[in-house]
C-alpha cells in the first residue's frame, strides 16, 4: 500500500505512538486486503467497549492509548457490559465495574459520542448514500452497506479504532468493488424475523464478501436486523442486495432443509428460563410494535429488553416504556443480549430469544442453552 | 513459498491446522488459549505457541482483541497462516506483534496438523 510522505512519518513514530499504532493497525489490514491506498472516512463506529469481551488486556491497552491518542472523526462506539441504573439488580463484583468504568472513561478521553450501541444507524441521521464511513460492529456493518448505501468493510475493534484516530481507512474490498459473486434464491415460504435471521447464518458460511439474495421483495427493519446480525456472526459477508438478477456467478439456495440445519445447530432448549429481547438492541419502531402486541397482556417469566439510551428516552416520552414494564418488561441501555455479562450460567439454564446472534453468543461465550423463537411465537407464549 | 507476509517474523513450531475458519470471540479463551467452541474442530485444544494454520477469521470485530488478549496472557500461537487474510485477524496480530503468514493454495494444503515448520 502507497503512503503518503506523511502518513509514512505517522508510521514511523514521528508523530506519536498512538499514530504509529493507528498505522501499523492500518498497513496490516492495508495489505491484507490488496489496497492501493488510504481514503478519509467520515465516521467510525468502534467496537470493543464490554469488559466481559476485551479483558484486562483491552482495558489496559486502550487506558494506554487514551494517554495521546484523540479521536478525529465522529465517533461512536458498541454497547458496554451493563446499564449503570440497574447493574445493582445483576450481581456484578467490584472489579468488573471498576474495569468496565475505565474503558469507558478511556474512551471519553479520547473524544468518544457515547452512544454504546450497537444500532448507530437507529439512533444518528446516516450520511448521504456513497459515504465512507468504518462500522466495526458487524450487524452495522452491514447494515450501513446494504440498507444505508454507505461504503465500509466489514472492519475489525482495531481497524475501526484506527480509523477513528487517523481519519482513514485502507482502500479496499468493499469500498472499491461490492458487487455480489454470490445468489442465495430465499426458498422458504412465510417467513419472518428468525427465518431471516437463519437465511444470514447461512448465508455468512456459503457467501465471500457481498451476496445478492433473490426471491425476497422487501425487508422490514426487524427482519433487516435479524438477517445482518447473524451474516455478520458466522462469516466475512459484510453486504446484502435483494435482487433477483444480480448476475452472480454462484447460485444456492436456502430452503426448508437447510433452514432446519441452521436451526438444529444453534437452537439447543425446549424452552427458556429468561426471555432477552434485542441482539442488535431494539429500535423505537419495535419497541412501539412490541409494546401493541403486549396490550393487554404480561410476560409470565423475566423478559430483558436492550436499546439505546435515546431510544429508552423516546419510548418513555411516548408512552411505549411504560407500556412494556407494565407487560413484565425490563429496560436496559447501554448493553446488549450479545456477550452480555447480566445472563449467566448462577442463575439461568436457558434462555429464549429471537436472535440468531444472541443465540450464538449466549451458547459459546455464556454457556447457555438457548430456545429460539420469532417474536410473535414468544408474546403467544410466555405470557397470558 | 508463502504468498503474502501480513505480519512480519521468523518462527518455527508445531503446526495446528484446521479446516474450519475461527471466530475468535465466540471459540477460544483468551486468557488459557483453548478452542472452546464445542462445534469446532480444534474443540479442546490449545493454540498456545503453535503454528495456527487455518482458512479464515470469522464473525465479531471484536476477535481482534481475543488475539492481542492471548498474546498479553502468554497464550497466543506463536505464528498464524491463512489462506486469505481478514481484518479481525489482521489487525489483532499486527497489534499483537504475531506474524501472520497468507499461503499459497498448495502450501496450505501441503501443511499438515503435527507438522514442525518454519516460516518468515
Amino acid at each position: 500500500m502507497e503512503l503518503t510522505k506523511d502518513e509514512e512519518k505517522s508510521l514511523n513514530g514521528e508523530h506519536g505512538e498512538a499514530l504509529q499504532t493507528a498505522y501499523r493497525i492500518l498497513s496490516a489490514t492495508g495489505e491484507a486486503t490488496d489496497a492501493e491506498k488510504l481514503v478519509p472516512i467520515h465516521w467510525a463506529h468502534v467496537s470493543g467497549v464490554n469488559y466481559n469481551t476485551i479483558g484486562d488486556a483491552g482495558e489496559e491497552f486502550l487506558a494506554g492509548l487514551s494517554k495521546n491518542a484523540k479521536f478525529r472523526v465522529r465517533t461512536t462506539v458498541n454497547p458496554m457490559g451493563y446499564d449503570k441504573d440497574s447493574v445493582e439488580k445483576f450481581g456484578l463484583d467490584e472489579n468488573f465495574i471498576q474495569k468496565q468504568e475505565s474503558i469507558r472513561a478511556s474512551y471519553k478521553k479520547m473524544g468518544v459520542t457515547p452512544s454504546f450501541s450497537c444500532i448507530p444507524y437507529e439512533v444518528y441521521d446516516m450520511p448521504q448514500e456513497g459515504t465512507q464511513v468504518a462500522f466495526a460492529e458487524t450487524n452495522a456493518a452491514i447494515y450501513a452497506n446494504s440498507v444505508g448505501k454507505l461504503k465500509t468493510n466489514k472492519e475489525s475493534a482495531f481497524s475501526a479504532l484506527a480509523s477513528a484516530i487517523t481519519g482513514k481507512s485502507p482502500y479496499s474490498d468493499l469500498r472499491k468493488d461490492d458487487s455480489p459473486t454470490m445468489s442465495i434464491a430465499m426458498k422458504v415460504s412465510d417467513p419472518n424475523e428468525l427465518t431471516f435471521g437463519l437465511l444470514g447464518y447461512f448465508a455468512g458460511k456459503v457467501a465471500d464478501k457481498s451476496v445478492a439474495i433473490s426471491g425476497v421483495k422487501n425487508l422490514d427493519k426487524r427482519c433487516n436486523k435479524s438477517l445482518c446480525a447473524s451474516m455478520g456472526t458466522s462469516g466475512t459477508c459484510g453486504k446484502f442486495v435483494l435482487d433477483d438478477n444480480s448476475g452472480a456467478s454462484e447460485k444456492v439456495d436456502f430452503d426448508e432443509k437447510e433452514m432446519q440445519k441452521v436451526y438444529d445447530e444453534l437452537n439447543t432448549a425446549e424452552s427458556g428460563d429468561l426471555i432477552t429481547l434485542g441482539s442488535p438492541q431494539l429500535g423505537l419502531e419495535e419497541m412501539n410494535d412490541l409494546a401493541s402486541m403486549l396490550k393487554g397482556r404480561a410476560f409470565k417469566k423475566r423478559c430483558l429488553i436492550f436499546c439505546p439510551r435515546p431510544i429508552q428516552e423516546q419510548a418513555r416520552h411516548l408512552g411505549y416504556a411504560g407500556q412494556l414494564e407494565s407487560a413484565g418488561c425490563e429496560l436496559l441501555s447501554d448493553c446488549c443480549t450479545c456477550l452480555t455479562p447480566l445472563v449467566t450460567k448462577k442463575d439461568v439454564d436457558s434462555v429464549t430469544t429471537n436472535s440468531i446472534k444472541g443465540a450464538y453468543y449466549l451458547k459459546n461465550s455464556n454457556g447457555l442453552d438457548v430456545n429460539l423463537k420469532p417474536l410473535s411465537e414468544i408474546v403467544r407464549d410466555e405470557t397470558s | 513459498m508463502t504468498l503474502k507476509t501480513i505480519v512480519r517474523g521468523k518462527v518455527s513450531g508445531k503446526v495446528v491446522k484446521s479446516n474450519q475458519p475461527i471466530n475468535f470471540l465466540g471459540s477460544v479463551d483468551k486468557k488459557t488459549g483453548e478452542v472452546t467452541d464445542q462445534k469446532h474442530d480444534l474443540f479442546g485444544k490449545k493454540i498456545a505457541g503453535s503454528i495456527l494454520v487455518f482458512p479464515n477469521g470469522i464473525g465479531s470485530s471484536v476477535g481482534a482483541y481475543t488475539i492481542y488478549s492471548l498474546k498479553s496472557n502468554n497464550s497466543a500461537p506463536a505464528a498464524m497462516a491463512c489462506q486469505k487474510a481478514d481484518l479481525t485477524v489482521a489487525s489483532g496480530c499486527a497489534l499483537a506483534n504475531i506474524p501472520l503468514f497468507i499461503l499459497s493454495p498448495d502450501e496450505y494444503d501441503n501443511m499438515k496438523d503435527g507438522d514442525e515448520v518454519s516460516l518468515g
